[in-house]
């Protein structure tokens, strides 16, 4: 298949399309190898890791809600060593670009993650700052602009890889956070994280979820990101990765409009394994219809107020 | 890259080809799906996305019955929220999306099971009754008479059926666990297979270990992707480790997951 449309070059990666997996709904790829030509995203942001193992959040972790759902896994993950040790050289052979997610709890944390996975074969490192289902670290640095921009400090120290920020939705201004990060030297923003959300069972008398909050995601938020990329947008010449929410063709063309270079799809892979190939179809239609010949002629089209980051398009 | 071949799971929109109450609130649904037929084994499960309404998640469910010469598989299940209720309301001819097989199944290679069940975790057991061709027996239990309809079901493919009801109403009065141990000291079993609430299958391992015969039990847990990918459905094993209901099980050695 031939995606001379959709092909795009971010942060020096070359992408066979613009869509990508969000980390956290997608586990190391391998898991949807029946269902998707892994080779054909953008890349796969891998389940989030930190230095030593994490075994997660005890009690229910998942409840659906109205167009959406809510988790509480707590970052299960078998630690950094394992990742580099069998992990990573066993999703070599589906020739995806890797973008591993990483959570600490202090600043040092993030900059020796990011020294560990400086190895051939990691596309890029994604830092984690907004979880809200860890108790340490993790919302505090993506809540403080400063606490964020350390973060970045010390993750660019370490590293060569391209270093890509996650913003948390769970603040007043997403602007400043992103802006802090952006001077801190952050190669890129991927935002939106999960809501902070609950829901109580009415016959039990107790919260749903056994770490009592979880996340939002799915559709109901997509109005949400959609706004603030579009924000940020205004705000960084840094590249944006736009989520959240994202089911849909349609729904990721809101985000490059808005701003983003590129997509990232998440919960929408619960509901359809192969949605991220027929999202892909669909862009790739939608550029045709319209007359376009390249995806990075409709990245913030819909912003006036877009600083104008382009995507580094090197056609083959 | 590109997709495989002869993937191992595939995702298609299925015809419903019967749906019918078995009990009040249960029903039996027979969807068309030649390629999950042919590779669905006894104690594996699909995750159904239901077309009708906005359902962010799919839903996890055994398969029941399997028919390779008609295409068909089927299940069983109890309405418990909007997405069974919007399943029970399918009718034939219309359609519903088949994600599967997914997990590993029972072990097949013994000769005289025991199978254990109580309420809806007797669904994976009727195929697995199925594909021991009645060499199995079967030990059910329910609240009362009206819920052992699954007699009707198993009596064709089992030895015996041996019943027990909470109240008395149908055969003997009591727990499956109650009357297990008469059961296994009778007859000549080299595994229990169980499925049904935790409480139920955490006794029904106990006995057999204590009769000194393997077990296998088929967990249940909420889950997103069925595939081993969101870690919704983890659990702890015995050595520490954490598990995916959907990936490693919902099959598992007994003494994996009961301490």
């Amino acid at each position: 298949m031939s995606d001379e449309r959709l092909q795009t070059n971010l942060l020096g990666i070359a992408m066979k399309t613009p869509v990508l997996t969000a980390s956290g709904t997608f586990g190391f790829g391998e898991e949807f190898k029946d269902f998707v030509d892994l080779s054909r995203l953008g890349g796969v942001m891998v389940k989030g890791t930190t230095l030593l193992p994490r075994r997660g959040n005890d009690g229910v972790r998942i409840t659906e809600t109205p167009e959406g759902m809510l988790n509480c896994i707590g970052l299960e993950n078998p630690g950094v060593e394992h990742f580099l040790d069998e992990t990573l050289p066993r999703i070599q052979q589906y020739g995806m670009n890797v973008i591993v997610n990483i959570s600490g709890s202090t600043a040092e944390e993030y900059g020796k993650l990011a020294g560990l996975l400086d190895v051939p074969g990691v596309a890029a490192i994604e830092l984690n700052v907004s979880c809200p289902n860890v108790k340490e670290g993790g919302i505090v640095f993506g809540t403080d602009p400063e606490a964020a921009a350390a973060v970045v400090r010390e993750a660019k120290a370490h590293t060569k890889k391209p270093v890509i920020l996650k913003l948390s939705p769970n603040v007043t201004d997403i602007v400043a956070m992103a802006r802090a990060v952006e001077a801190a030297g952050a190669d890129a923003v991927s935002l939106i994280n999960t809501l902070l959300g609950m829901e109580i069972d009415i016959h039990r008398f107790r919260p749903v979820l056994g770490n009592i909050t979880g996340g939002l995601s799915g559709p109901c938020v997509k109005p949400v990101a959609v706004r603030m990329v579009w924000q940020v947008a205004q705000a960084v010449r840094i590249p944006i990765i736009g989520m959240g929410g994202i089911a849909s063709a349609e729904d990721a063309v809101e985000f490059f409009l808005a701003g983003a270079s590129a997509v990232a799809v998440g919960t929408a892979n619960f509901t359809d394994p192969e949605i991220t190939m027929k999202i892909c179809d669909g862009l790739d239609t939608y550029l045709a219809e319209h007359g376009f010949s390249s995806i990075e002629e409709i990245v913030g089209k819909a912003n006036p107020g877009f600083l104008g980051f382009r995507n580094d398009v090197q056609k083959g | 890259m590109t997709l495989p071949n002869h993937p191992e799971k595939i995702v298609r929109d299925a015809k419903v080809l019967a749906q019918q109450e078995l009990a009040t609130n249960v029903y039996f649904l027979v969807v068309e799906s030649p390629e999950i037929a042919r590779r669905a084994k006894a104690g594996q499960f699909v995750q159904l996305r239901i077309l009708s309404g906005a359902f962010t998640l799919r839903r996890p469910v055994g398969v029941a019955a399997v028919d390779e010469k008609k295409g068909s598989i089927a299940f069983i299940y109890r309405v418990v929220g909007k997405g069974t209720k919007a399943l029970a309301q399918l009718m034939p001819g219309e359609m519903v999306n088949v994600l599967g097989p997914l997990g590993h199944g029972f072990a097949m290679a013994y000769k005289h099971p025991l199978i254990v069940g109580g309420g809806m975790g007797l669904s994976p057991l009727l195929y697995y009754a199925a594909a021991m061709q009645g060499k199995a027996d079967v030990l059910m239990g329910g609240k009362t008479a009206e819920e052992l309809f699954w007699s009707g079901l198993f009596d064709d493919l089992c030895g015996h059926c041996f019943l027990t009801t909470d109240d008395g109403s149908r055969g003997t009065k009591g727990f499956t666990t109650t009357v297990l141990p008469e059961i296994l000291e009778r007859g000549d079993y080299d595994v229990v297979v169980t499925c049904g609430p935790e409480v139920m299958m955490r006794g029904v391992a106990k006995i057999a270990r204590e009769h000194g015969i393997p077990c296998e039990v088929s967990l249940e847990k909420r889950m997103a992707c069925g595939l081993g990918a969101c870690l919704s459905c983890s659990i702890d094993t015995t050595d520490g480790q954490r598990k995916k209901v959907c990936k490693d099980g919902p099959v598992f050695p007994a003494e994996e997951v009961f301490a």
